[in-house]
């Protein structure tokens, strides 16, 4: 059998500038892919994992009806009592309650309609990122009262300044009026227009006070160590809340952000069918190399049959040359790749134009690639089964070989 | 020699087909890459022509004048007068095919049940039809009828989370000049649907008149918005209108106005060329290849060639002749394939299974492709100028053959 193997061997550098041109392709291919697919995958983590960070958690639980209409009176009893009971079901200090409600925001100036959140000052800076991104004051902190911190733009549109009051109009869980004031504390700036025009937190406990909220909230939010421990906690808290009453869910990001899963899904299926033309178009470039390779020797083989050579050993010789070929393809493609993402790992990677994109998806504004085996290989290992694939062709022609006419062949 | 050249073109094409299975090959390697090249880049244009239309459908018109601190402060007090004199006259003049004056302010809308921060729109039915900028869909009742018509039109997840629907009255409130809170009660007569849910929650309508009476601002508005018709023109027009308007006023193209929007339009040509060229690398390898062993194979032909006293530059030309040959039928293949496949799709590809991640990145449930002439041509000029570039290696290696060794080479 190792004699095979040394023909195949040798009959790959018979013509070592083809030989290496084809795998040069294939190492360049594998390389586009490794690059392509950890940058991707590593976005992804990024973009899920920040966006998570700014308001939503990782899991929340919350009245069933809250998630599609935002109504008020859908809310969860003993909002804070829950979350100090999951704190415990978890084993996470970063789960905290929270409440919304629409209010008019009136400086001496100006009026807008706002979506006021009360937090629990402390937990809140465990679970979003906002708490520190304060660019003017300071956040809210325990045994606060009548404080609010509010996002940049809607300072400036509001025309007010650390110190200044603010007044709210609204209206209570139960109908009724609610009017309250509280001074501005904090300014966030997070950089995102949308979203520094629509912050305005202020203490869970003044929350509920002013807007006749008793001891309810509107969500408790979990921040987990990572997106794996997602359904673990789920599972958990789902047990908690079970005999604790029959109103509440338990949300996992992905259905509080539907959008982020399908943006993903979206934008892989589209990437995957771009990488899926790269794959195609090496095999033809394989496909073209074998064929040449078997159609010069002809003669040959030819011979070799004429000698007693059966067809089919002939054509693991030609299915063995691709495989040694796909093989150094493989092998010089990861060890490219693998340097590659291993520098872009440490020094990030960013192209013109992706400031703009990154604040729009709340993502860095550098990209660092993921570093793990499946986005190493995936790509690698799929160029070299339709490397193999390529073969068949090639290889099914020796069976039609007939040696007298193949000896006379030119 | 003038027959000379003549004689090489012939040549070129008969060399061309001595090895048709690999001609074949190289050709649906070629025609699959450039189909491909031409695919994305209509899927591309079309979701980027999407955001940008979405986008403008909310701003709207592609040129926007306002008081110059409107932006900073969107409120009531930085309003401006009706267009009159110089900048009605420009307004008037082609390629303005249509403008409008509004109202704009942020205010709060309360049903019986609930209340919103949503972006009071004063319109004028007629002018806003002329630009284009009314609601998509009216789902049920009607819109505005005229500048003076009292009711109001909500969108349809607004009047949801309201608790409201057709018929009812609902209280909408902003500020006057004076900072005072401004506010009547109104029949919500109209829902619409947008592409957006987004969109659908922050926009109310109700008429000019109405609005600027119930605000004491007499005929002012906060925005003239002006269409020319073709996005991608803006800056040819809008320094007229800029002249026109004075200094006094901001005006703005949609570039300016939303900055994301406007790279998206660089970016998208920039990620095309980027695509053209990599997928042309992946398959330059096959095409160096298939030269290289056409120029093999042919060693001794060539040197007899050239020991008859053929020049080396003919050798060189008659090479590209034969690999332009093989480039543009793979183009032509190519084009067509993809005019084929992407034509039928022009009316639309339906993505709602993924309409929240489409949201999240400015774009509806429908993706509509949009084959341009600019990109088949794109695709035309990388694979030719590359072909070519690719090509000269294997062709000049041809040219600089020694005839005596290469006419004793078996």
């Amino acid at each position: 059998m190792s004699v095979n193997w040394v023909l195949a061997w040798r009959n790959l550098w018979r013509h070592s500038r083809r030989t290496w041109l084809t795998v040069a392709a294939m190492v360049f291919c594998n390389v586009l892919l490794v690059f392509m697919i950890s940058l991707q995958l590593g976005s992804y983590q990024v973009m899920i994992n920040n966006s998570l960070a700014m308001v939503t958690g990782h899991l929340q639980v919350q009245h069933r009806d809250f998630l599609g209409d935002q109504r008020i009176r859908d809310s969860v009893p003993a909002a804070a009592q829950l979350a100090e009971q999951l704190r415990t079901t978890l084993k996470l200090e970063s789960v905290s309650a929270r409440g919304q409600a629409f209010a008019l925001a009136s400086s001496e100036e100006r009026s807008f309609g706002v979506l006021i959140a009360g937090v629990q000052p402390q937990t809140e800076a465990l679970v979003s990122s906002f708490p520190g991104l304060v660019s003017q004051g300071r956040y809210l902190q325990p045994g606060d009262s009548d404080a609010i911190v509010i996002g940049a733009v809607l300072a400036r549109n509001l025309k007010v300044d650390l110190g200044d009051e603010l007044t709210f109009l609204g209206s209570g869980r139960d109908g009724s009026f609610a009017a309250a004031i509280a001074t501005v504390v904090g300014i966030v700036d997070t950089g995102i227009n949308d979203l520094d025009r629509g912050v305005a937190q202020v203490p869970l406990g003044w929350f509920q006070e002013t807007f006749a909220m008793g001891d309810h909230g509107h969500a408790v939010v979990a921040r987990l160590p990572s997106l794996d421990a997602v359904p673990a906690a789920v599972a958990d808290v789902r047990g908690q809340i079970m005999g604790h009453s029959e109103e509440l869910r338990v949300l996992d990001w992905d259905a509080l952000q539907p959008g982020l899963r399908q943006a993903i899904q979206s934008d892989l299926v589209s990437n995957g069918f771009m990488y899926a033309v790269l794959v195609v178009l090496v095999a033809f470039s394989v496909l073209n190399t074998q064929l040449m390779s078997v159609l010069e020797r002809t003669r040959e083989f030819g011979v070799m049959l004429a000698l007693g050579m059966s067809p089919g050993r002939l054509a693991r010789l030609v299915a063995m040359e691709t495989l040694l070929m796909a093989l150094m393809g493989l092998a010089l493609g990861l060890l490219l790749g693998a340097l590659l993402i291993w520098y872009l790992a440490v020094f990030g990677f960013t192209y013109p134009g992706m400031e703009e994109m990154a604040a729009r998806f709340n993502m860095d504004d550098r990209m660092y690639p993921q570093v793990s085996l499946p986005a190493l290989v995936w790509g690698p290992l799929t160029v070299f089964c339709f490397t193999l694939l390529a073969a068949v062709y090639p290889a099914l022609r020796l069976f039609r070989l007939q040696p007298v006419s193949a000896m006379r062949a030119v | 020699m003038a027959g000379g050249s003549g004689v090489i073109v012939v040549l070129a094409w008969r060399n061309l087909w001595r090895n048709y299975r690999r001609t074949l090959v190289m050709l649906l390697a070629i025609a699959t890459g450039v189909w491909a090249m031409i695919f994305f880049s209509a899927l591309m244009r079309g979701m980027t022509d999407q955001m940008v239309l979405n986008g403008l459908a909310t701003l709207p018109g592609e040129v926007q004048i306002h008081h110059r601190d409107y932006r900073r402060d969107p409120s009531v007090a930085n309003s401006i007068d009706a267009p009159s004199g110089e900048l009605l006259a420009a307004l008037q003049q082609p390629p303005v095919e249509a403008w409008a004056g509004r109202v704009r302010v942020p205010a709060v809308i309360a049903s019986e049940r609930d209340s919103r921060g949503v972006t009071l729109l004063g319109v004028d039915p007629d002018a806003e039809s002329e630009l284009g900028s009314l609601p998509e869909q009216i789902v049920q009742g009607r819109f505005l009828a005229d500048s003076d018509d009292r009711g109001l039109v909500l969108g349809a997840s607004l009047a949801r989370k309201l608790d409201t629907e057709l018929g009812k009255r609902v209280v909408i409130m902003s500020q006057d000049p004076q900072n005072d809170v401004a506010d009547r009660g109104a029949r919500v007569v109209g829902i619409y649907r947008a592409r957006l849910a987004s969109t659908e929650e922050q926009y109310v309508y109700a008429a000019r008149n109405t609005v600027q009476g119930m605000l004491g601002i007499g005929e002012r508005v906060s925005e003239v918005a002006v269409s020319g018709g073709d996005y991608r023109r803006v800056d040819e027009w809008a320094p007229r209108i800029a002249a026109a308007a004075g200094t006094q006023l901001e005006v703005l193209t949609w570039t300016q106005l939303d900055p994301f929007l406007g790279s998206m339009l660089a970016m998208q040509d920039g990620f095309t060329v980027i695509m053209m060229v990599i997928i042309f690398l992946v398959l330059s390898f096959g095409l160096v290849n298939t030269l290289a062993m056409a120029v093999f194979e042919r060693v001794r032909e060539i040197g007899l060639m050239q020991a008859l006293g053929m020049r080396p530059s003919l050798i060189l030309y008659q090479l590209l002749l034969e690999s332009l040959y093989l480039l543009l039928l793979g183009l032509a293949t190519g084009n067509l394939l993809a005019w084929l496949t992407v034509k039928p799709l022009e009316s639309g590809i339906d993505v709602s299974g993924v309409a929240e991640g489409m949201e999240m990145m400015g774009m509806g449930t429908v993706l509509y492709p949009a084959l341009a002439v600019e990109d088949m041509l794109m695709a035309t000029a990388v694979v030719v100028v590359l072909g070519l570039l690719a090509s000269l290696l294997p062709a000049w290696r041809a040219a600089r053959l020694d005839p005596v060794r290469a006419l004793n080479k078996t």
